[in-house]
């Protein structure tokens, strides 16, 4: 189990390693001189000078590597050219929203989309089967910003079930910052108001994040399904009279999930692509609607700090993934 | 009729899935022609703004009284072209990378594969976004982000296939009568590659359509008044809730042409690998 864990951990290295070059190589490489960019168009050259001398852009490039390498390790990603505070502050105050949204969306598609891909798949070929087919190619097709906008025309702006935007309502006081979970934070001061009107934000940019992640569990589920019905085991366990729900969900579920669980891990992606522009649409105060602000600001020390932040998370995602896979199939893990 | 295109045609969400892209092809093509009114790609008539759904204007009219239904039209030429560009690009730098790295092996391959892995690892919206904004966002800018975020794609497939053809009985034979290391990969390996890399391609068309949305919308893509989709939905939020349909009809354009660019695919997957799972 610990050689397992270790050596995946190991197998990430040289990734992460590629992703610090890219990343440098973003930021000094592309604009032709980033001293200039940096100073904008009306300054100086002297300006320029200093702005070269204060960041070491005179120096040789590797010696800013290394620099840059030994900054990132001690979690110093600079300062934010638009909030004027170290990007890693923003990060640290901003993550708890997008983890709580990315959480829930996740929930969402795998206790939704789980149970779909196996009603799919036990009833091949029929309306439910067509039915869910057609969801999930268009779940994969819409645009997230498109469908955003949707809800929020329908459930909010006509219908007024829904809040419009934001993790809280303008007119409700803040609980205080314990957790930064704006929904366990109100938990702890007591305020089940507050809880209840911080869930109903999340509703809407929840579904929305969903989607994708959804359609692509039901597929996989679907197919797994297929796969496992086809099997000796099962057509055993049917003529041993084994009561049909228990077969379903317990027996032919376990073994139709390994497919899913590895796309479980590639949403990852989807989902931190995707949080960038549901956050942005919602106005949602997280690390998404930061890299939009960003990306708009032309703010590129942020931007630096979160594509490679996406990109640790990536993998440590597919770490945890391999794990999960070693849990569901002992072999994999005797295997190393 | 060719054998791929007799069990195609057995397969209905395939077939629907060609039937959406040549619609939208043909609509891309003679759009000025089809649409009623050409001119609103840029003109604009203040006298009829936000109008609802009518006989003369089937999807409404926008904040500078110009007809949806025409702009939608209009639109198809420019996320057609973008995709098309993106993935080729994308094809140009990604295979040739691809079949270097699984024929050569060493090094070389070593080299290629872990850059490849690297971008993969990053959401190529993430990465998009931060190259297009480097570069100083325009249409063009996007449109290089976007190539040069998804030809990992297309390198992984070409590698894993040229690794299995190079270790096959032809490729040994053609080495045995003296072929050179060019002629072997790009006249043999190549074609035997190329069915995935199609599939690959068809599903990547939708994709790159999807995404290039989301930058037109984030304002990194296309510039007004060009007739993009995303740019419409974007401009459409001031004006919601009261003009429904501004938002309505360019986001529906985008889901029925990504749709048929992904039925397709899944179609010509299935015939090329019915083996493999059905997937994004």
């Amino acid at each position: 189990m610990l050689r397992f864990v270790v050596r995946r951990c190991l197998l990430v290295l040289p990734s992460l390693l590629g992703l610090l070059v890219v990343t440098f190589l973003l930021i000094r490489v592309v604009p032709s001189d980033p001293a200039v960019a940096m100073a904008g168009d009306a300054a100086t050259p002297e300006q320029i000078e200093r702005l070269r001398q204060q960041y070491g852009l005179n120096r040789p490039i590797w010696e800013q590597f290394v620099s840059y390498v030994g900054k990132v390790a001690t979690l110093d990603l600079g300062e934010s050219a638009f909030s004027r505070r170290p990007v890693a502050v923003d990060i640290a105050q901003r993550l708890p929203a997008t983890l709580m949204l990315t959480f829930c969306a996740l929930a969402i598609s795998v206790f939704v989309g789980v149970p779909l891909g196996v009603i799919a798949g036990l009833s091949h070929n029929a309306w439910p089967d067509y039915l869910l087919r057609v969801f999930s190619v268009m779940g994969i097709a819409v645009a997230a910003f498109w469908f955003a906008i949707m809800l929020q025309l329908l459930f909010s702006m006509e219908l007024g079930w829904l809040p419009l935007r934001g993790e809280i309502s303008a007119t409700i006081p803040r609980p205080p910052r314990i957790t930064g979970f704006m929904v366990i934070d109100a938990m702890i001061a007591g305020r089940f108001d507050v809880v209840a009107d911080a869930l109903r934000h999340l509703v809407l940019p929840a579904v929305t994040l969903s989607l994708g992640g959804l359609a692509t569990i039901v597929r996989f589920t679907r197919a797994g399904v297929l796969d496992t019905m086809q099997q000796d085991f099962v057509f055993y366990e049917r003529a041993m009279g084994y009561r049909r729900w228990r077969l379903n969900w317990i027996y032919v579920l376990r073994n139709s999930v390994t497919a899913t669980v590895t796309q479980i891990g590639l949403l990852f992606g989807g989902l931190i692509a995707g949080g960038v522009v549901v956050e942005s649409i919602f106005d949602w105060p997280g690390i998404g609607s930061y890299t939009v602000q960003a990306i708009l600001t032309g703010d590129r020390q942020v931007m630096l700090a979160v594509t490679l932040l996406v990109g640790v998370v990536y993998a440590a995602v597919n770490i945890l993934t391999d794990l999960v896979h070693g849990v569901l199939d002992p072999r994999l893990m005797e295997r190393g | 009729m060719s054998p791929i295109l007799r069990k195609l045609s057995r397969d209905l969400p395939a077939m629907l899935g060609l039937g959406i892209v040549l619609f939208v092809l043909v609509i891309a093509i003679f759009g000025p022609m089809l649409a009623p009114y050409p001119e609103d790609a840029a003109a604009s008539h203040l006298t009829r703004r936000l109008k609802p759904p009518s006989a003369a204007f089937p999807f409404g009219t926008d904040n500078l009284g110009r007809d949806i239904f025409s702009r939608v039209i209009l639109g198809a030429r420019g996320a057609l072209s973008i995709a098309l560009t993106v993935v080729s690009t994308a094809m140009l730098i990604g295979v040739p990378l691809g079949l270097i790295a699984g024929y050569r092996g060493g090094w070389v391959s070593e080299g290629i594969m872990r850059v490849t892995d690297v971008v993969l690892a990053i959401p190529q919206l993430v990465l998009a976004l931060a190259l297009a904004q480097l570069m100083s966002p325009s249409l063009e800018s996007a449109m290089l982000a976007l190539s040069l975020t998804y030809w990992p794609y297309f390198t992984r497939i070409v590698y894993a296939e040229t690794r299995r053809l190079s270790a096959s009985l032809f490729v040994d034979a053609l080495r045995g009568i003296g072929a050179g290391s060019g002629r072997i990969v790009f006249l043999h390996i190549l074609p035997n590659a190329l069915s995935p890399v199609i599939v690959r391609a068809t599903i990547g068309l939708g994709f790159t359509i999807l995404v290039a949305a989301v930058l037109g919308f984030l304002g990194m893509g296309a510039t007004p008044p060009a007739p993009d989709w995303g740019l419409a939905i974007a401009e459409s939020r001031t004006y919601l809730p009261r003009a429904w349909w501004y938002a309505t009809f360019p986001g529906l354009a985008i889901l029925i042409t990504v749709m048929g660019f992904n039925l397709l695919g899944d179609g010509l997957r299935d015939i090329v690998d019915p083996r493999i799972r059905r997937s994004r």
